[in-house]
């Protein structure tokens, strides 16, 4: 191979380099590359570093704000991706809620035995991922309590739900500590009614409303990231306030 | 021989290359968060049921994102959002330390005031304002840090917005939660007005694009 022909394959090869990352650039600006595997996976490796970030801003201590009761909105804005009609119908006489993972005390909880445990109000504020929010007033008990009462391993890494209209969520033990997250039996002072999450919902005011799962059936705790519904479709792990 | 352009016959423009770094890589993140931003704004639109049009957003094609992600694009561009924000952070980071550091910002973008700035907005008005390589008119430096204090601003009120338990007070110090994203939509708008008017100026004194890209430009006076 003579020289001229070696300069003309090299030339020839940067000219396909060039062509390339021109060929990358239309890419960006004339269609949209969100769902490119690349790209994908980049998210996924930031989606990672971003819950760790907001994990080491998290505290166990500081509190959502609370508002007073005037300004909980009475008639609470249903959200999920199915219609409310849709919503699964607990029967409460029948219903178990199951135990799993590193508990101690597996035993299922009846709704009786859940609405007889020592239970707190709070008004705060709902924030959803997409940008509405709204104040509302819960009750219920702390997570914090029952864990205790039922002898979890406080010191695993993971707490996981599961629902009775398919969805799962999982949070980590911090938050799942932290003293305003509770098991919500109650929106408005009233019954959670069915569309809400009955029997119960877990309401985390440090989190994001995609992370407050309702209709929870199975509670479950881990050391391996269980992820969550949305979470698996793209949606931020920690996904904190 | 051809002569290299000289300070005492051309206006010279030149850019360091941390300059040049710093202002492409905020070019691009600017570009990924507003196209982003404006998907998830469009989940829940704040003025009335105003939408952005989906060319104009960042976050996939929503049939496709449908079937992946169960929404109209929305996981995608918060991805982006949260990806965007880290490189608008350090290149921000990074323009602003060295803009103060070197004295930069010092000796281009001041002195500024307000009858500079009334002077030379009214001579841009009736287009008798003049322009030459490598100067800002006080129009310009008031842009400049108008847009400099927008990107502050858009981390302030995001973080007001992403953090509202965590950073509470902040959060209050934006009115509040519903109120900080109003805001944060109005520095957005503001950089937007900026980059109109930027780009338009560039097409205009097209050197400047050159100075900015390859560090140096010239001109020959033209007085």
């Amino acid at each position: 191979m003579n020289r001229r022909k070696l300069f003309a394959d090299v030339d020839r090869r940067k000219f396909l380099e060039k062509g390339m990352s021109l060929g990358a650039l239309t890419l960006l600006t004339g269609c949209d590359i969100s769902d490119n595997d690349v790209v994908q996976a980049m998210f996924a490796r930031v989606t990672r570093w971003n819950s760790f970030v907001q994990s080491e801003l998290f505290s166990g201590t500081r509190l959502a704000p609370e508002y007073p009761e005037s300004m909980a909105v009475k008639d609470f804005r249903y959200n999920a991706w199915y219609h409310y009609d849709q919503a699964p119908v607990v029967d409460a006489v029948s219903y178990r809620l199951e135990l799993a993972g590193l508990i101690a005390d597996k035993r299922p909880w009846t709704v009786k035995q859940l609405y007889a445990l020592p239970q707190k109000s709070q008004v705060t504020r709902h924030v959803c991922v997409e940008g509405w929010s709204m104040i509302g007033k819960w009750t219920g008990t702390p997570l914090s309590v029952f864990l205790n009462r039922v002898g979890a391993d406080l010191t695993a890494k993971y707490v996981g739900f599961v629902c009775a209209d398919g969805y799962y969520e999982s949070i980590d033990m911090p938050t799942a500590l932290h003293p305003q997250t509770i098991m919500a039996f109650q929106l408005s002072d009233e019954l959670l009614p069915t569309e809400y999450g009955f029997p119960f919902k877990i309401r985390i005011p440090t989190k994001l409303g995609f992370k407050n799962p309702k209709f929870v059936t199975a509670i479950y705790v881990t050391n391996r990231n269980p992820g969550g519904f949305w979470v698996d479709r793209g949606y931020n792990w920690f996904s904190g306030l | 021989m051809k002569r290299a352009p000289h300070p005492s016959t051309h206006d010279i423009q030149e850019h360091p290359g941390i300059v040049r770094v710093a202002h492409w890589l905020q070019a691009l993140a600017i570009v990924v968060m507003i196209g982003s931003g404006w998907r998830i704004y469009n989940s829940v639109p704040i003025f009335g049921n105003y939408r952005f049009p989906i060319w104009a957003t960042l976050g996939g094609d929503p049939a496709e994102s449908k079937i992946a992600h169960m929404d109209p694009g929305v996981a995608n561009a918060l991805n982006w959002h949260f990806t965007g924000m880290w490189l608008l952070l350090v290149s921000y980071a990074l323009f602003m330390a060295h803009g103060l550091v070197s004295g930069h910002f010092w000796r281009h973008l001041l002195p500024l005031t307000p009858r500079l700035l009334w002077r030379d907005f009214v001579a841009a008005a009736t287009f008798r304002l003049g322009h030459r390589l490598g100067e800002y008119n006080a129009v310009q430096r008031f842009a400049y840090w108008g847009v400099l204090f927008a990107v502050l601003m858009m981390f302030v009120t995001g973080l007001a917005i992403w953090k509202p338990v965590q950073l509470s007070w902040l959060t209050w110090l934006c009115g509040g939660y519903p109120t900080a994203r109003v805001l944060h939509f109005i520095f957005m708008s503001g950089i937007c007005l900026f980059i109109v008017v930027h780009v338009a100026l560039v097409v205009l004194v097209p050197k400047t694009l050159l100075a900015m890209v390859f560090g140096r430009a010239a001109e020959a006076h033209h007085e």
